[in-house]
């Protein structure tokens, strides 16, 4: 498998008035092509500025990203829109990520527009056709405004544009949490089924544990700006190394009865992300937290094969 | 049998606006004992608020308005009751969890003030007595009490739904409806919240309706289910019955819309088609248009509520005729 997406040390800083804010603070990993990584952690965490940092949406603080080989950590103007084009987004919310002045077909039509992609007429409407037609969207809606759909059609059409131009690389973030359970499982059918038609290679950023077994290969783990654990979906949820993710995986919900084994209960609430010190992030509300957490920040380490864990003391159960 | 706190009988609620009438609610029934858990389940649009803002008297009107039903809470019928007793009710016997605490909030007074507001106007005792009280609530759901004079924008999502919570029970209510209490929160904050509502449901003798779109949630914390569609209930029980004996084929297809834990699976078995336009409802079984078992009779005939096992009622032809023997 060749690698398509490659991060190395990535950080965003905000400046804010209380002092820096360390949205996402040297996040590393790599995709290969085909392949879907979940990124899962709690509001905060800064799983969404990693997702707009890797598309420039949000200029990045530090770092490098190389995308197929090439790096494009510094693609400015004219290379950047270029880049755009293989590289795409779908946004969480449907009502506030398309434009509620434009008709269905111009929202999906306008990533074809705006890069000339068309040559005539004739080509322009039958690529949009095609395109709703893909993602399920009667030719009857064509003509409608987004206030006229429900959640789920919306979503359709944030997916349509996002395909459009036949881009190699998604971004999605929290594509599904704003919808029905019904209509949910009709999108992840949808979004899995692209991504086996067109081959795509997808970051699904998201804070259900349940959806992201079910659609990534790959699992990080966010907590405050740092990765604090990488693996196998598989191998994720059969152990983990650090507390946050054993606490993390022990409070799902499952609607299953009798299923309320030992919950982990973590004390307390995300701490603040402004001007960390040193120490484990997770720290003040780790179970098993010493001195040594508090005094010294834990490395990201190998401790099975491709098993990743950021924790003085990992350890399984 | 179990002593009932409230019961609802045949409700109907309607919207009317200038171009359509919307049946919210249509002919429901529903009963919670004492010291149950009623978990009512469903999607956006299928009635599950507006059952709640009924019970509170609190539908939006214009242009909502109760059409029939009763709905018995201690013997009176709350839709008959004049508003000063129901004032006398709402927040003190009965009270509510609203979905978003972000809003359910005032921004403008301290939480400590919020939560006294409601044991002044309900409970007669002095102000040292609220004073004492609020202090007491603070700390049942966890917060230190010394922040009662703080605002709601310096505490987290959490922490103001304990805010909210802390409110709700500041009376000991005997019915607390929540409506969609964790939906809002992060999964470790919804954990901590709910294992909070359960031991605070046992200290305070409260049965509670829990409104949400969570079978997670309901397993983790409900002793009957209501599952409602479109505005009526089509399927109710006790949860064991519901999650191990499910027969409706909305509820069945609820449950395979969520990506199982345990086990590995290529793709999801998705509910095709929308949730119906509420102006527009299509005759007969409300659901038979995205029913993959639905036959010629389900397009023109309304199925009934019928016994399948104990306490284990459903709304589907396809059960007609196998009620269970009394």
């Amino acid at each position: 498998m060749s690698v398509l997406l490659e991060v190395r040390d990535l950080k965003k800083y905000f400046k804010t008035h209380r002092g820096l804010l360390h949205a996402v603070d040297g996040v590393s990993f790599s995709l290969d092509k085909g392949k879907t990584l979940g990124i899962v952690g709690e509001s905060g965490c800064g799983k969404s500025t990693l997702g707009r940092v890797i598309l420039h949406l949000l200029e990045l603080t530090g770092g490098e990203i190389l995308f197929d080989g090439q790096d494009i950590t510094n693609v400015k103007g004219r290379e950047l829109k270029e880049h755009r084009k293989i590289m795409q987004m779908i946004f969480q919310d449907p009502f506030s990520s398309i434009n509620p002045r434009m008709t269905v077909s111009s929202i999906i039509g306008e990533p074809l527009k705006n890069y000339n992609a068309c040559k005539d007429k004739r080509e322009y409407d039958a690529r949009v056709k095609s395109l709703m037609d893909t993602v399920g969207l009667a030719e009857r809606v064509e003509q409608s405004y987004p206030h006229e759909l429900d959640g789920g059609r919306r979503q359709r059409v944030g997916i349509a544009r996002a395909i459009a131009l036949n881009p190699k690389f998604l971004v999605c973030d929290e594509p599904v949490s704003a919808l029905d359970v019904s209509i949910q499982a009709q999108i992840l059918n949808l979004m899995q089924d692209l991504q086996k038609e067109r081959g795509l290679t997808c970051i699904f950023i998201t804070h259900n544990l349940s959806v992201v077994k079910h659609v990534s290969n790959d699992i990080c783990v966010m907590y405050l700006g740092v990765l604090i654990e990488k693996s196998s979906t598989k191998e994720l949820f059969a152990k983990q190394y650090h507390p946050y993710t054993q606490a993390l995986l022990s409070a799902i919900l499952q609607p299953k009865l009798n299923k309320t084994k030992n919950r982990i209960i973590i004390k307390g609430e995300l701490t603040s992300p402004i001007n960390v010190g040193p120490g484990c992030r997770f720290a003040p509300r780790c179970l098993y937290a010493c001195d040594e957490c508090r005094n010294t920040t834990p490395e990201l380490k190998e401790i099975s094969p491709n098993h990743f864990a950021a924790c003085h003391f990992p350890r399984c159960e | 049998m179990h002593e009932k706190v409230l019961e609802i009988k045949k409700l109907v609620v309607r919207y009317d606006t200038d171009y359509e009438k919307v049946e919210a609610v249509n002919n429901i029934s529903l009963e919670i004992a004492k010291k149950e858990t009623m978990g009512l389940v469903g999607e956006t649009g299928a009635g599950k608020t507006t059952t709640a803002l009924a019970i509170m008297r609190l539908v939006p009107s214009p242009p909502g308005k109760v059409i029939s039903g009763e709905i018995y809470f201690e013997g009176a019928d709350l839709l008959k009751i004049s508003e000063k007793e129901m004032r006398k009710i709402r927040g003190g016997k009965i009270s509510m969890i609203f979905q978003d605490p972000m809003t359910a909030l005032n921004p403008v007074l301290p939480v400590g003030e919020q939560i006294m507001e409601v044991i002044r106007l309900h409970d007669k005792g002095s102000k040292a007595e609220a004073t004492k009280k609020t202090t007491k609530m603070l700390e049942l759901v966890g917060i230190n009490s010394e922040r009662h004079n703080e605002y709601p924008h310096q505490f987290s999502g959490g922490m103001k739904q304990r805010v909210v919570i802390a409110i709700a029970l500041a009376c000991n209510p005997s019915l607390l409806i929540a409506d969609e209490p964790t939906t809002a929160l992060d999964v470790t904050i919804q954990a901590q919240v709910l294992g909070m509502m359960n031991s605070l449901k046992d200290e305070f003798d409260t049965s509670i309706i829990l409104i949400t779109h969570d079978l997670g949630v309901v397993a983790e914390v409900c002793d009957h289910v209501a599952i409602m569609y479109a505005g009526e209930i089509i399927e109710t029980g006790t949860i064991k019955e519901i999650f191990e004996n499910k027969k409706h084929p909305y509820t069945i297809g609820l449950f395979n819309s969520i990506p199982d834990l345990d086990t590995e699976e290529d793709r999801l078995q998705a509910i095709s088609g929308l949730m119906p336009d509420p102006a527009n409802l299509p005759k007969g079984c409300k659901f038979h248009p995205r029913c993959p078992k639905c036959t010629a009779e389900c397009k023109h005939r309304v199925p009934q509520n019928t016994e399948v096992a104990p306490e284990h009622f459903v709304k589907c032809l396809l059960y007609k005729g196998t009620e269970a023997a009394k």
